[in-house]
Parts: structure tokens; sequence; C-alpha cells
């Protein structure tokens, strides 16, 4: 076994996981391609959205996988670190905008 | 970045028996990914034999004003490589006896060849129907004595070819070296104003993107899209055509491949990417490539592995297109760079 978690070469392998459940993985798949065709957004814009929330999930595997898909498609680096902010604003958003459920307990607890 | 050419710098890449054996052993020799004849045998069409004849390319040398990371070629101001007026008198006595349409001046910087305009205006009154040149764009503004050669391109209703990475400054400079980008934009204002790229002015301009780095090109028409779009938008740049041309693992790309430690990923990318489709129509079944010293080649990449045609018929000397139209054609792993994906050529995606 691995002594790490994460293995960069199992992203190659990612195909696999349908040869356990041939239905399931052939329609996450399926799923999966359609999402990204172009259609209303164009397929350069679904891949900032890709890698933003690779980040947001930390994915490793999706990183590596955005950033390559990203450079092929002619991405800039800039446009790659904003659409990663973004992330991270909403990430830090929906941290702090706990902070308010934080006050309505704290001030109904509170004399 | 390199200022010389690997044959100057005396690395072991600029001997081709040496590129040869590094793309046969390795991933390749351990049976980790499947040579390209296994692969290419399983469409059903292998070997390879030639269509009809419809460019010849002729490579007027390996000297540039120019030392890309990229470049397969190796070629730079390093490099002493020119073909000689007299091989020019051959390729004219070929052009006459071919079948090909098209002639597809290349280098190096084709223009640096001393008897360059001399050939190209022999070749015009040799009846060819489309002229390509394939231009680094530097080489307009490289020194006064070029300046012209957006209106000599135009007199010969030349088609101009021109390598330009990228729209941005960045990517451009770091693959082909500080200050091309501005330099390539200059040129590019020129040709416009020679009418290149113009609508209904029938002179050809077109664009040529290939990867700033171990990746692949993606969908052609998107990033055409996105070529002309910020060209117009920065610079007031029109062109026609953008051909997404895929890096092969030969000479300096091979080089930055190993030396980045990305040549095994770059190579399993290329293999995973195999389309039979792309496969039908490489650019070697309808091309011949012909080196500066007048030998004959499938194409412009075997030339530089040193892979010559598969005939009797090998050098413009000898030319007989009967025996060349039954040769087959010489292939190793670095041909997976023209079947990836979309597929990839001189003229860009195949498919």
């Amino acid at each position: 076994m691995s002594k790490t978690y994460y293995d960069p070469a199992d992203l190659k392998k990612f195909g696999k996981i349908s040869e356990w459940d041939e239905e399931l993985g052939s329609k996450f798949f399926d799923y999966y391609n359609s999402v990204f065709e172009e259609g209303a957004l164009t397929a350069r814009e679904k891949s900032l959205i890709a890698l933003a929330v690779s980040h947001v999930v930390q994915c490793p595997y999706c990183i590596d996988a955005y950033t390559k898909d990203g450079l092929e498609r002619g991405i800039e680096k800039e446009e790659m670190m904003e659409a990663i902010h973004v992330g991270a604003a909403i990430k830090g958003g929906a941290t702090l905008v706990h902070g308010v459920q934080m006050m309505n307990k704290y001030n109904k607890l509170s004399m | 970045m390199q200022k010389k050419s690997l044959s100057a710098r005396k690395n072991n890449l600029s001997n081709p028996a040496e590129q040869l054996k590094y793309l046969s052993n390795g991933i390749f020799g351990a049976g980790e990914l499947p040579l390209f004849q296994d692969k290419a045998e399983k469409t059903g069409a292998f070997p390879l034999k030639p269509k009809k004849l419809e460019i010849l390319q002729i490579n007027l040398g390996y000297m540039c004003n120019q030392v890309c990371s990229h470049c397969h070629v190796d070629a730079g101001p390093d490099r002493k490589e020119i073909m000689t007026r007299e091989t020019m008198q051959l390729c004219l006595d070929v052009i006459k006896k071919s079948e090909a349409h098209t002639l597809d001046l290349t280098g190096g910087a084709p223009e640096m060849n001393p008897n360059f305009r001399w050939f190209v205006e022999e070749a015009s009154k040799a009846g060819i129907r489309d002229f390509i040149v394939r231009s680094n764009l530097t080489i307009i503004v490289a020194n006064k004595k070029y300046y012209d050669l957006p209106q000599f391109f135009k007199k010969h209703n030349i088609h101009v070819v021109s390598s330009l990475p990228f729209y941005k400054r960045e990517k451009t400079d770091r693959q082909r070296g500080s200050g091309v980008f501005d330099k390539s934009i200059e040129a590019l204002k020129m040709l416009n104003a020679a009418g290149y790229g113009k609508k209904d002015s029938g002179l050809k301009l077109d664009l040529v993107y290939n990867p700033a780095g171990a990746f692949l090109p993606t969908n052609q028409q998107a990033m055409e899209r996105d070529f002309k779009k910020a060209l117009k938008q920065d610079f007031d740049i029109d062109f026609n055509e953008l051909f997404c041309i895929t890096n092969l693992p030969i000479s300096r790309f091979l080089e930055y491949l190993i030396a980045s430690e990305n040549y095994e990923d770059y190579m399993t990318a290329l293999v995973e990417a195999f389309n039979p489709a792309a496969f039908q129509n490489v650019m070697c079944t309808n091309t011949l490539s012909v080196s500066w010293d007048g030998w004959l080649y499938d194409c412009d990449f075997n030339q530089m592995l040193s892979l010559k045609v598969d005939s009797k018929s090998q050098h413009l000397k000898d030319f007989e297109p009967q025996l060349l139209q039954k040769r087959e054609i010489r292939t190793s792993q670095h041909c997976y760079g023209c079947t990836a994906g979309a597929g990839s050529s001189c003229q860009g995606s195949v498919i």
C-alpha cells in the first residue's frame, strides 16, 4: 500500500471505478462529459469554474487536471488565480456568515 | 532560456540516433506504453502508404534569428546548414516533374537564405498554385533588408503562415525569447498594412499556435476565436486562420521535456489521445519534405531524426514519383504527436 493517501498516478486510474460498478460508473462519466460540453457556458468558462471548485473541495487530482485543462485552453494564470479567489471568498464568506448564527444564539442565551 | 542550439552546445540530443534511442527505450522499451507501430497496426491501416502528393515542403536551411525552446529543428543563428542555389535548381526540376500543387517553404527562417527571393521568383514561374512561406515574423523587422518582405510576399501572392505561440507577451517570450512578442506584433501590423489577413484582399495570413509547455493543444476553433478577439482588441490585428500544432518530442522540445521531468507524462498523454481518425489523415501521406542538402523525407520531423524516405528515390537528384508513391512511411514514437486528439500537421488539426 502507498504510504500517502494521494498518489498523482491514481488520477489516470479514475476510469477504473467503473470496473466495480459498470452501470453507475458509466452513468457518472456520461454525465461528467456532458456537463463539460459547450452549452450556455463555454467549455473555457466551465474549466475555470471547475478549477475554483477543485480548490474549494481541496481535491489534488482535480487541481492537477484543471490546471492542465486551463493551460490547454489558453486560460492565463491571472484568470486561474482570480477564479481561485472567487472560491476562497465564497468559502471564507460561508464561514463568516455563520457568525450571524453565533450572534443569534449568543444573544438568545444571554440576559 | 538557451541562446545556442543543441548542436552548438554539443548536446547529446543533437544526434538524431540518440533521440531515436530515447524515444524507443524507457517507458516504451519497458512496455509501459505501446510502440507507435503496435498502436497503429490496430487501426488496420499500417504500414502507412502515401496518398496523392500534394505538398512539397522544402527546408531552406536551419539558420534562424531565434532560438525557440520548443524548436524541433534545433534552428538558430549558429546553424550554418543552408540550401544552395544548385539544390534549389534541383527543387525546381522536381516541382515541374511532380504533381504537387503546394510549395511550402520552411526553415529555420527561410527568408535568411541568401537565394530565397530568387527561388521564390523561379518557383512562381514554374506554376505553383499555393505558395506557403513559414515566417517566424520577427525576421521581417530584424534588419532593414527584410523590411520589404510583406511587399515581396504580396507580389508573388504568397500565403504567409506565421508562428505566434500566444496572444500575450509573457507566454510568447518565454518560448521564443525576450522581445519576440512585440516584434511579432510589429511584423503582423506590417503584413496587415500590405493587405495580409484583410477581408477580400486574397492575401492569406494564417497563424500557428503551439503550446508553451508540456501540454497538448485544445480545440482549434475555440483557440482561433480567442486569438482573433484578443489580437483585434489589443492591437487591431487581423488574420485568417489559426493552426493548432502539437509539439513533437524532438530536439529542443525533447530536451525541455526531459529536463523538466515531463517526458513520461507528456508521452503518456500523447499515447492516450491517439485518435485513429487523425491517424488516417496525417500529413506525411500527402507531403514530401526536402532537406537543405536535397534529401527526401516523409515529413520535417523525420528529417530532423535523419529518417530518409524508405525508397530507392531518396534524393532530389534521383526523384522518381512512381517509386516514391510505393514507399512505406517511416514512423517512430514521435508520430504520436500527429495523431493525438484532433491530430496535428503543418496545416493544423487534421479532423
